[in-house]
């Protein structure tokens, strides 16, 4: 789990902290959280330099909301809830006019699979996935990374959210759920979609690197 | 493995309830058929085992950061806000 995750004060005092006009206390923040605020915003938008502005936009909307914080999320989520909808809308006003569509193929290809009626394994593996050789350590090396990396910018943007906020951002269902406006079904459709597209992108490239 | 073991719970069908199963969100039944089915099939404790490495690799990624210019407008925008 990212260390960013949590901070040694609790939501209250970083609030007083902030309203004071605690400049380290601010500057620590944005240490802290800018990484995920800019994974969020990357979700939507491709080119770096504007999912910053999205972040410093945010950043600004958080300090002048600070007073309506509810409190019914951790200070991070709300934050982080500010992201999307921010990035959200500039991802509507610049987008493409063709929205790719959404993918909702199967985990697994059909053809990995031994068809209906198949008189002894019907629908059990045609083609068998295979332990990965690579030590675990490794798939975080440049060449795989990048793997991860084209399969995250190829997932439809609704997966990419979800993907980003539950498995890079370690958020808990619930609060992930609350951010996107998604039912806790759907997030996990699109949750177990965007990873099925992150493992068979690394199975393709492994099965080439690992060919005896 | 003999007809009689055969698991009730195809492969194809076990692959699409993988994040279910590691969520714990499936049925207590449908969880002892994930659980014979994996008991059986080596296959689908490679493909299991090949998704968590996939999520905690996605859990390791590198952090991205702000750039300097982007941090430091920030700051000053923070004191611009302080004033008012």
């Amino acid at each position: 789990m990212p260390s960013s995750f949590s901070l040694d004060h609790n939501d209250e005092t970083l609030i007083g902290a902030l309203r004071s006009g605690d400049e380290r206390a601010f500057g620590e923040l944005v240490s802290r959280w800018s990484s995920a605020m800019l994974r969020v915003a990357l979700a939507h938008i491709a080119n770096h330099a504007i999912a910053e502005e999205v972040v410093q936009e945010a950043w600004l909307t958080v300090l002048r909301s600070l007073d309506r914080f509810e409190r019914r999320s951790a200070l991070r989520t709300w934050v982080l809830g500010i992201v999307v909808n921010i990035a959200r809308a500039r991802f509507r006003v610049e987008r493409r006019l063709v929205p790719l569509p959404e993918d909702d193929g199967p985990t697994v290809a059909p053809s990995r699979f031994l068809p209906a009626d198949h008189p002894r394994w019907p629908h059990h593996w045609a083609i068998e996935p295979v332990p990965w050789k690579t030590p675990e350590d490794d798939l975080l090396a440049e060449e795989t990374r990048k793997i991860i990396n084209d399969a995250i910018a190829e997932l439809p943007p609704a997966q990419r959210e979800v993907l980003v906020l539950r498995d890079l951002e370690g958020m808990a269902a619930a609060d992930a759920c609350n951010i996107l406006g998604l039912t806790d079904t759907h997030q996990r459709v699109l949750l177990h979609r965007a990873r099925a597209r992150v493992r068979n992108a690394l199975e393709r490239y492994l099965a080439k690197t690992e060919a005896p | 493995m003999t007809d009689r073991d055969l698991p009730e719970l195809p492969c194809r069908d076990l692959v699409e309830l993988v994040t279910e199963y590691l969520e714990d969100r499936l049925s207590a039944v449908d969880r002892a058929r994930f659980d014979a089915h994996l008991a059986e099939c080596e296959a689908c404790r490679a493909f299991l085992e090949q998704f968590r490495q996939t999520i905690r690799t996605l859990g390791r990624l590198p952090e991205e950061s702000l750039s300097d210019h982007a941090r430091i407008s920030l700051l000053a925008a923070f004191r611009g806000w302080r004033r008012n």
